[in-house]
């Protein structure tokens, strides 16, 4: 069989994974006239589109229209009758949204030409500019280059092993069959804070466990400190600062002990979002000079490892772990090996990031802290929520945007944002950034009325002490 | 709206083209494929056509123009029921075509101290306003082409002093963006800058390298000698002279010297050369195409090696210095234009140029004349030879040194009578000192 090689086992490019790394890669693939093939274990969209993303936006939104239920008698409604989630049916529409999309990928690949195998995949042998990619049906396929975007799975902690009933991970807290009472989250990050805000929303008592101090470290903390404040003030426990001793399951509920004088939190169910790791085994790794450090797979700036013809992005290659990234380096990759004109690895800070908790949180660039220890001067403007009309007449008035210039060049080093619609609102920072507009062009742009966005536009007057509203 | 009509790029690698030849004049009507004008490349001769219908309102460059960069505005045509006058007064003028090269050369060859030192430059990197020789603002592009810059790209440039024009960009469509200018600043790129980084990673393996901007200086050092060299043809004419005899009066004069004056041999080349031009005028001579010049002094630029380039500072009307005068003035000049504090008068201009690298152990070498001067001596070190005295196998302190002259003003006759004259004042010190 491998003697007799047919034209449609060999590809130009080959990718492992077919989630928002992997499927954007071989479509641009296809577009630049290369013969790409998606190798896909499971579902196409991969975690994000099945696991992550788009399913958790689904449950997200059912949390927000439960919690305007709530807000609807200051509008001036009156809802008469017993307000009931029937989460089955919640959950049921989450994973038909997933499904959905998963089909659309599909289709996608399918009208780019893109072949899928549905199997694992294992590196094989090099000969010459070929490299043999192994299915776990025997076949073999051909590549000149090989794609690794096998993406990354929940990452547990020593002695901590989620049974899927009591301990879980994201996987089996998306498709919840019963609301627990009580639910403790290991880890704030975007992940763990957005489900403390939805299993909240949904009437669960949560408690928020952190080992740093303050929740969403990753965030500029002006920015933490304000979802903090919302999250208690909405009644959720958070502990920060503090490292789990254990985390125990009876099979009915959990015990978690943290070190120093905190009591242990007991619970129905715990989920752990500490974060994730690459799925690196299995891939036959071992046999080539591609490096794993830490759970996730070294590249250079331009997806390479340390083997020729091989490279990887996304989520397998480590943080930060959004899928947007993964898309990016998948068209990077592909168009530097297509020999591509003007590829540009991605720059320091120009990956925003989104966190879809209630208020929501959306940030690009350095923050206040990060751009001082990167020994620029700044000037830092501030604009909250409650001084924006729409805000106002939306009910939905708390929340900040923050904005970081370099006080000699006008360069928008960092933007951060809480509140309403914030993540549809942070890509026009986004794009200041790519377009390396300076602080005169913001102040220039004229921003509708009334919209949320005036608040971007007056964060960035307030660097400058021109202000209007404020 | 008038519709521009570009320089074309005729192969992938054209980056700039000679308009040898307009096909259609102000007033034409031109159809879409009509022929207008023939461009030529370094590889070919090729026709432009018209993509688009009008009368040709505007022609801005002229026939025979060199080095017209790819996307010059090259001709302006009027659309169809366009008034051809009103396009061709609302457009600024023109100008001359649109530099490259020629554009460089003119802007330091026009400028009224014509003469700025060849391997001159001026002082620092940044030019001040009054040097008059140096190229190019640093803000205002020629209005016929606009530079696709990014805002923080331009403020970056402006701040540092960096000219957009001579940046290529690297962004979409060319655009220039901040990682261009910062690639093309020398000097300490920001802090975490990720176009530095990606310079660093991307040449960290095999063949590693560094790109530097080259700055005003490097850019005028290049500029004039390459033009000396393509336009002034070089010969050169090389003599060994025994300096025993210059060495043993420059101790005594050093012994008769005052306090804080030491004379070097720099000093009495300089002496014994000033001299010599005035013995032998012919030498001391400029080409300007329809005459030559003649000068009546011994204008001699002495090269200053400085940080990132050198200087030619001046020494007017050398030959009516004492040699105690000379060495003040010499080193006074050398010193400030170390310090690049020379102002811009003091190294523009000079009849003759002096090169000295025997400090470094150089036995001889050629100069590259400094235009549109005549001649430059390149000197040599003074060194122990063995040498035939009368016959005898002896041993002499002998300094090699070469003349360049430009063989349109000075004949290779008349250079050798120089040379003698050099050599003689400098066997014989005491007849440089009358």
């Amino acid at each position: 069989m491998t003697e007799t090689k047919s034209a449609n086992k060999t590809f130009d490019i080959i990718v492992i994974g077919g989630g928002p790394g992997g499927y954007v890669a071989a479509i641009r693939a296809s577009q630049l006239g290369m013969k790409a093939a998606v190798v896909e274990r499971e579902h196409l969209g991969g975690v994000c589109l099945n696991w992550g993303c788009i399913p958790t936006k689904a449950l997200l939104r059912a949390a927000e229209l439960r919690h305007s239920i709530d807000e609807m008698k200051e509008f001036g409604i009156t809802i008469s009758g017993e307000v009931k989630i029937d989460l089955p049916a919640v959950v049921k529409r989450s994973r038909k949204v997933a499904g959905r999309l998963s089909m659309g990928v599909s289709h996608l690949l399918k009208k780019n030409k893109v072949t899928v195998f549905e199997s694992e995949a294992k590196i094989g042998a090099r000969k010459g500019a070929i490299r043999d990619v192994l299915l776990a049906d025997g076949t073999v396929l051909n590549g000149k280059h090989v794609i690794i975007a096998t993406g990354a799975r929940a990452r547990s902690l020593p002695d901590i092993t989620p049974d899927g009933k009591t301990i879980l991970t994201y996987k089996e807290a998306m498709v919840p069959e019963t609301m627990p009472k009580s639910l403790i989250i290991i880890g704030s990050g975007a992940i763990g804070s957005e489900f403390a805000s939805f299993y909240h929303d949904m009437g669960v008592a949560v408690t928020l466990v952190e080992a740093v101090d303050r929740i969403l470290p990753v965030e500029d903390p002006e920015i933490s400190a304000i979802v903090q404040k919302a999250f208690v003030k909405r009644g959720m426990k958070i502990v920060t600062g503090v490292k789990m001793a254990s985390l125990k399951s009876d099979g009915k509920g959990v015990t978690a002990t943290l070190y120093g004088a905190q009591e242990p939190i007991k619970a129905d169910r715990a989920i752990l979002a500490i974060g994730i790791i690459g799925n690196t085994e299995k891939l036959g790794l071992d046999s080539t000079k591609v490096k794993v450090d830490r759970g996730h797979i070294s590249t250079n700036e331009w997806a390479e490892t340390g083997e020729d013809g091989i490279y990887a992005i996304g989520d397998v290659t480590g943080p930060p772990w959004l899928a947007h990234k993964a898309s990016h380096e998948g068209i990077i990759c592909v168009e530097k090996i297509a020999g591509q004109k003007d590829v540009h690895a991605i720059g320091a800070g120009a990956v925003p990031g989104c966190t879809y908790c209630r208020p929501q949180v959306a940030s690009v660039g350095m923050t206040e802290a990060a751009a001082k220890e990167a020994g620029h001067k700044i000037k830092v403007g501030r604009f909250p929520f409650v001084g924006n009309g729409k805000a106002i007449a939306m009910g939905d008035d708390q929340g900040l945007i923050k904005t970081i210039f370099d006080d000699k060049t006008g360069e928008l080093l960092g933007a951060h944002m809480v509140g309403p619609e914030v993540t549809e609102l942070i890509q026009g920072y986004a794009i200041a950034r790519t377009l390396e507009a300076t602080e005169a062009e913001l102040m220039q742009t004229i921003f509708p009325h009334p919209t949320l966005s005036e608040a971007m536009h007056e964060s960035v007057l307030d660097a400058y002490g021109r202000a209007i509203h404020m | 709206m008038a519709i521009e009509i570009k320089m074309p790029a005729l192969s992938p690698t054209m980056e700039v083209g000679t308009l040898s030849k307009w096909m259609v004049a102000v007033g034409d009507d031109v159809r879409s494929g009509d022929v207008i004008a023939e461009i030529e490349t370094d590889k070919a001769t090729m026709e432009v056509e018209a993509v688009e219908d009008g009368k040709m309102a505007q022609i801005s460059v002229a026939d025979g123009t060199e080095n017209v960069p790819v996307g010059t505005v090259i001709a302006l045509l009027a659309e169809d029921g366009e008034d051809v006058v009103t396009i061709s007064s609302a457009t600024p003028e023109p100008a001359a075509p649109k530099p490259v090269a020629s554009k460089q050369e003119a802007s330091v060859q026009d400028a009224p101290v014509q003469d700025a030192p060849v391997q001159d430059a001026p002082l620092a990197e940044t030019p001040t306003p009054k040097t008059v020789s140096s190229p190019a603002p640093i803000t205002s592009p020629p209005s016929d082409t606009r530079i696709f810059a990014s805002p923080l790209a331009r403020r970056i440039a402006a701040d540092k002093g960096i000219d957009l024009g001579g940046l290529t960009g690297s962004g979409p469509h060319g655009r220039i963006l901040r990682r261009d200018v910062e690639g093309a600043s020398a000097s300490a790129p920001m802090a975490g800058s990720t176009a530095s980084q990606l310079a660093v990673t991307a040449t960290a393996e095999k063949g590693a390298s560094t790109l530097v901007a080259n700055n005003q200086m490097r850019k005028i050092i290049a500029s004039r000698l390459q033009e000396s060299k393509q336009t002034a043809p070089h010969f050169y004419l090389t003599v060994d002279c025994n300096i025993d005899t210059l060495l043993e009066s420059r101790k005594a004069l050093n012994a008769l010297a005052g306090e804080g004056i030491k004379i070097s041999v720099n000093d009495m080349v300089i002496r014994a050369a000033a001299m010599a031009l005035i013995k032998v005028p012919a030498a001391n001579a400029s080409w300007e195409g329809d005459n030559t010049r003649l000068f009546h002094h011994a204008d001699i630029c002495m090269a200053v090696a400085v940080d990132g380039g050198l200087v030619t500072p001046v020494i007017w009307a050398a030959e009516s210095k004492g040699l105690f005068e000379l060495s003040t003035i010499s080193r006074d000049l050398a010193l400030r234009a170390r310090d690049g504090k020379l102002a811009a008068e003091e190294f523009t201009g000079g009849s003759f140029t002096i090169s000295n690298l025997g400090m470094f152990g150089v036995r001889e070498f050629a100069a590259v004349i400094n235009p549109p001067q005549g001649a430059i001596l390149a000197v040599g070190a003074g060194e122990q030879r063995p040498v035939v005295i009368d016959g005898e196998l002896g041993v002499a302190t002998v300094m090699s040194v070469t003349l360049s002259c430009d063989h349109r003003a000075v004949d290779g006759a008349i250079g050798a009578e120089w040379l003698q004259a050099f050599k003689g004042f400098i066997e014989n010190p005491v007849t440089m000192l009358l």
